[in-house]
């Protein structure tokens, strides 16, 4: 369960406060919820994401993450709460140094699973986002929307409790937009509690589900 | 976390390997540890002076009776020796007191009159070897009793020379570690600052890890295993380098303080060498790189978990 109350965010900017970004946020998204998390552009979409990735911390209000505290929380629970959560980042970030399998593998490397199981996770998982034929490819020999099938297989192949996605049918074709969507909702279906940031009301039209909406940093729909 | 990497050889995620100006630090401390054997060489070479000479004479004293068989001007009834040595013996911070051999006298005149000394009928002195306890006897007062006693016998100190000599061994010594300190400090200074170098270039990698759920931990320890090596290594070529150079030091130090120790008995003469450099030399040589490699790892995990403060 993810639980927000009064949860508002400033970026620091040097030494002074920015902004605040997000401000006066409750909501309360079940586990194994759904939520789309719509808004224009630079309403605060990727800030929250990054909230609920634990990236930034509230400047403000309480935030609980699988039912843990993220005020009273230590650096080291804070790691692994984070290994609980799947990401698929806006901008990608994958380590350019790394082939793609790598990239995919990391997470998994992380939470210490024996090599031979990453090998067969990674592998199948990098296939049924059409990549089995690119497993040493670097992120950079790869085309935007295969860099983000990396990305999306990277947030999944730990099989998290929470997936948040930004933006992540950005840079793919309407065929790979539904598989992607296939996929979300197949996790969401087995209890993963998904959010997903997104522009393209299309999708949105043809997935009807909850959404949570955001205006200069104020939530105006929710449930 | 361990299981990061769980093949024998650990995985490079954060691109710790192609930043090429990090491999300088190796270097830099192979010649950090060069300075640091050259320091820890004079520290033992003072420290072994000082001892040397401070064992050898500051605990002993001469005492020359002239007339030694006449009798003592305060007790007429015994010779003059016996006086003296009986006010040697009753005297505090003197542990022992023992007139020259006739034999002994010859040996330690030769030098200036020849073999032939014990035959001169040459009225010698009597020559009573002292030789001290804890701090020695006030010498001014036992100086009256004697003259006292046996006019013209007076205690002659090599001591004052002795500790004048091995205060500035100590003092050698002192600067010598002072030096090792500041070499350790500054190689510490340089790890850091390399440290912090190797950790803004990969910022962005080390963000993403530690948005994966990397703990710092984790983070940590790769930096800290790679700077464990290179400063192992790199102290490892730094003292391997000083060898040759403490090898020729002992040699011309030789005349001064000579067999630094004796060969034990049945070893292989080839093996000579090996008796050049004193023993803890032997031993603090090699200890140089584990210094060097456990002021890498400490020093880089401080680094590297401070900075990581700065993400959540
Ligand atoms: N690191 C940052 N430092 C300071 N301000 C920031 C930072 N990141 C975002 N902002 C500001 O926060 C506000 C919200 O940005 P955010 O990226 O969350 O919007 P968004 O809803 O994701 O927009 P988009 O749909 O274009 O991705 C913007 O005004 C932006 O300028
Ligand atoms: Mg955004």
């Amino acid at each position: 369960m993810i639980r927000l109350e009064g949860v508002g965010l400033h970026y620091v900017q040097g030494t002074s406060p920015g902004p605040e970004v997000l401000r006066d946020l409750t909501t309360v998204i079940p586990e194994g919820g759904f939520r789309w998390l719509l808004g224009p552009s630079g309403a605060g979409k990727s800030s929250l994401l990054r909230l609920l990735h634990l990236a930034v911390l509230p400047t403000r209000g309480r935030l609980s993450l699988l039912d843990v505290g993220v005020g009273d929380a230590t650096r080291h629970d804070l790691a692994l709460l984070r290994r609980r959560i799947g990401m698929v980042f806006q901008d990608f970030r994958l380590l350019p140094h790394l082939a793609a399998f790598d990239n995919v593998a990391l997470p998994l490397r992380l939470a210490g699973r024996p090599e031979g199981q990453i090998r067969a996770d990674v592998t199948e998982m990098l296939r049924w986002v059409g990549l089995g034929g690119k497993l040493e490819a670097r992120p950079a020999q790869l085309s935007g929307g295969e860099q983000q099938r990396v990305a999306i297989a990277r947030a999944v192949v730990g099989r998290p409790h929470v997936l948040l996605a930004d933006e992540p049918t950005g840079n793919l074709d309407e065929v790979q937009a539904e598989r992607l969507m296939m996929l979300l909702k197949e996790m969401n279906r087995l209890g993963t509690t998904v959010i997903i940031a997104t522009h393209n009301d299309a999708l949105v039209a043809r997935h009807p589900g909850q959404s949570l909406r955001l205006e200069h940093g104020r939530l105006v729909e929710h449930g | 976390m361990a299981g990061w990497s769980s093949m024998a050889r650990p995985r490079d995620d954060l691109g710790l390997g192609r930043a090429l100006g990090e491999r300088m630090l190796p270097l830099v401390v192979a010649a950090m540890a060069f300075l640091a054997a050259l320091a820890l060489a004079g520290s033992v070479g003072a420290a072994a002076l000082s001892k040397r000479w401070q064992e050898g004479a500051a605990s002993v004293l001469t005492v020359q009776v002239p007339k030694a068989t006449a009798p003592a001007v305060d007790t007429p009834a015994v010779p003059r020796l016996e006086r003296v040595l009986a006010i040697l013996r009753g005297t505090p911070g003197i542990a022992s007191a023992r007139p020259l051999e006739e034999a002994e006298l010859t040996e330690l005149l030769r030098p200036w009159l020849g073999s032939g000394a014990g035959r001169l009928a040459l009225p010698l002195p009597a020559v009573i070897e002292v030789h001290l306890s804890g701090a020695g006897p006030d010498l001014a007062g036992l100086g009256t009793r004697l003259e006292a006693a046996a006019p013209g016998s007076t205690p002659e100190s090599h001591g004052v020379w002795v500790r004048r000599l091995s205060a500035l061994a100590r003092s050698l010594e002192a600067c010598a570690w002072v030096a090792l300190g500041l070499v350790a400090a500054i190689a510490a200074a340089v790890i850091a600052a390399a440290t912090l170098a190797g950790l803004a270039v990969r910022r962005d990698a080390i963000e993403i890890v530690h948005g994966l759920g990397a703990t710092d931990g984790t983070i940590a320890a790769r930096f800290a295993a790679r700077a464990t090596r290179q400063t192992a290594a790199g102290a490892g070529l730094g003292a391997l380098a000083a060898l040759p150079v403490l090898l020729f030091l002992a040699d011309l130090a030789a005349p001064f303080a000579p067999a630094g120790q004796a060969l034990p008995p049945g070893m292989d003469p080839g093996l000579a060498w090996l008796a050049a450099l004193p023993i803890a030399l032997w031993l603090g040589l090699p200890a140089l790189p584990a210094a060097a490699a456990l002021i890498g790892y400490a020093t880089t995990q401080m680094t590297v978990r401070r900075w990581l403060r700065q993400l959540p």
